[in-house]
């Protein structure tokens, strides 16, 4: 079995800093990460990508090179295509790798796995052609693949990016259909103090929005009920503005209003979580460093809290410094030296969030969806029937489960979690704290009895 | 007949190798995301649910919606998950148990 000082599960921002920084305190560092390259999905395939399109995708991007580069740190070992399925009492990892389980134990565990897109389920959403924002950058990062006739749809800063890399790529969308309101304009403007902190992400995102001007992206902003036209495949996509209905005919849609944290890991293990009402989404309960309430268990990056990369690698290296400090590595005093000039670098980075949240918040027809909506993808349940389930008396997603195994097919509740738990609250007039998120249980993601069984066999190739 | 994909692939100069789509032969840049490269060649459509029989796609790209399921080699994997190899025998997972039960 391997084992490390620390494991950290996810080689984005948030993980690949904590290794490198318990590295050079002379700590073993075990990564494991799902993905063949490290670098998260903000940094997607980092080292190879910069050299062949780094320019299209921007400075921001490049920024994961040296993050990437520290896996080479003396004591870091970094598994790619490592799928952890459960994480054991005591810091057992278990994982599959290249067709057979194995298992890691780690004095200390990391959970940097980062955040999902958040469920936006509009009519049509389950069409092929529809995608989210964040996977079609991560098409153009990956691959170099780009949507020829796209809208995007929603709301949040990653729309307009991933617009203007689209642009630069020399493929620019059909239109941006914007959920945002007025509204929501003026009531960001209270955070401006803290936006005017975060000046650097302020004046990237004028730029974006003149990239997009200059080559003629049409925008539509304070769009509502949205809808994907098609029946087989996207063809197009419904809404309302200012009264008017719209249509725009178009091969692909993508969708957007926002990330929030990947939990499933951090659930799986009985990490308390508590609801955040201005990111609106759950988040894990954590101490200054990302400790968790479970022995042993840190949290950094987006999973405790969306607050971008930079701030990631921050929490990363935060979490890394105590884990040192804990296990003998460093002294108090040298931890705390370095902590402090990356609480303040936190600060900075996040003081533009309270802005962003204002003035992009979810689109509310996907947090209030109809009744023939789709809500659970995989086992195609609406929002209706989420709805008469509560009627009959259920109270939160865990019976959900019972009475229409929502949340129950592969992806396990990562679509439509939060979701589910919204409209049930919504139902009983419980908050969401009270209605609460499903129970995941491991494993975290499918494997099978041959790779089960492969883990008995002798181990012909220790960690590289 | 050429098929049009609604996407453009930007070119990395991969060499090309073969993989069989539901029995066919078709040509995908080697060692590139499987999803992706099947969206590039134009392929709209991966496999149909389960409950509905509706037909779907990719959606997230990163492991976590499972939409873009395939069967390879008798197991049911995420496209997104997976690089193309040659000689790849690539199925619908749901068609492929719809059969079994007859």
């Amino acid at each position: 079995m391997l084992t490390a000082d620390l494991i950290v599960i996810g080689a984005g921002p948030a993980g690949m800093a904590a290794a490198a920084e318990a590295g050079r305190a002379g700590l073993s560092v075990l990564v494991l990460d799902e993905q063949s390259q490290p670098g998260g999905q903000i940094y997607r395939d980092v080292e190879r990508v910069v050299p062949l399109r780094g320019d299209l995708l921007g400075a921001d991007y490049a920024a994961g090179l040296p993050l990437a580069q520290g896996l080479a740190e003396q004591g870091v070992s970094h598994l790619n295509g490592a799928v952890s399925w459960a994480i054991e009492e005591g810091g057992r990892v278990m994982f599959t790798r290249a067709g057979r389980a194995e298992q890691a134990e780690g004095r200390r565990i990391l959970l940097a796995t980062g955040a999902l897109e958040r469920p936006m389920p509009v009519p049509g959403w389950t069409l092929p052609g529809v995608m989210t924002v964040g996977a079609a950058q991560i098409l153009l990062k990956q691959s170099g693949v780009v949507p020829e006739r796209a809208v995007l749809a929603g709301s949040g800063p990653l729309i307009y990016l991933t617009a203007a890399q689209m642009v630069r790529a020399g493929v620019p969308p059909l239109a941006l259909v914007e959920t945002q309101t007025r509204g929501d304009a003026l009531r960001a403007a209270r955070h401006m103090g803290g936006a005017l902190r975060g000046w650097r992400y302020l004046l990237k995102g004028l730029g974006l929005m003149r990239e997009l001007k200059r080559a003629g992206v049409q925008r539509f902003v304070g769009a509502e009920a949205l809808a994907v036209m098609g029946d087989d495949r996207a063809e197009g996509l419904r809404f309302r503005r200012g009264g008017r209905d719209h249509e725009i005919a178009c091969e692909t849609v993508l969708l957007h209003h926002g990330v929030v944290p990947n939990t499933q890991a951090a659930r799986s293990i009985g990490v308390a979580h508590r609801w955040d009402a201005v990111q609106q989404c759950f988040s894990p309960v954590l101490d200054e460093w990302g400790r968790t309430g479970v022995e042993g268990v840190l949290i950094a990056g987006d999973g405790a809290g969306i607050g971008g990369a930079k701030a990631a690698e921050y929490a990363g290296r935060l979490a890394a410094l105590q884990v040192a400090e804990d296990l003998g590595a460093i002294t108090a005093h040298a931890r705390d030296e370095v902590a402090r000039h990356l609480r303040g670098d936190l600060r900075r980075e996040r003081a533009i969030r309270p802005f962003l949240d204002t003035a992009y918040p979810p689109y509310a027809g996907a947090i209030t969806p109809e009744d023939a909506t789709l809500v659970c993808r995989c086992e195609e349940v609406t929002a209706g029937d989420i709805r008469r389930f509560a009627r009959m008396g259920c109270l939160g997603p865990n019976q959900a489960k019972a009475f229409g195994r929502a949340g129950m097919g592969p992806c396990q509740g990562r679509y439509c979690g939060l979701a589910v738990s919204a409209i049930l609250a919504q139902e009983t007039g419980q908050s969401m704290d009270e209605t609460g998120y499903y129970r995941i249980r491991p494993p975290l993601k499918p494997v099978t009895l041959g790779e089960l069984a492969a883990m008995e066999e002798p181990v012909t190739d220790a960690a590289e | 007949m050429k098929t049009v994909s609604p996407f453009r692939d930007l070119g990395e100069g991969r060499p090309e190798v073969e993989v069989l789509l539901n029995g066919a032969p078709l040509r995908l840049p080697e060692g590139m995301n499987l999803a992706a490269a099947l969206l590039a060649a134009g392929v709209r459509s991966l496999r149909r649910t389960p409950v509905s029989g509706a037909e779907r796609a990719p959606y997230c790209m990163m492991g976590a919606c499972f939409d873009c399921l395939v069967e390879i080699g008798g197991v049911t994997r995420q496209a997104c998950m997976l690089n193309v190899e040659a000689g790849m025998e690539i199925t619908r997972p749901q068609e492929e148990i719809t059969h079994v039960d007859g």
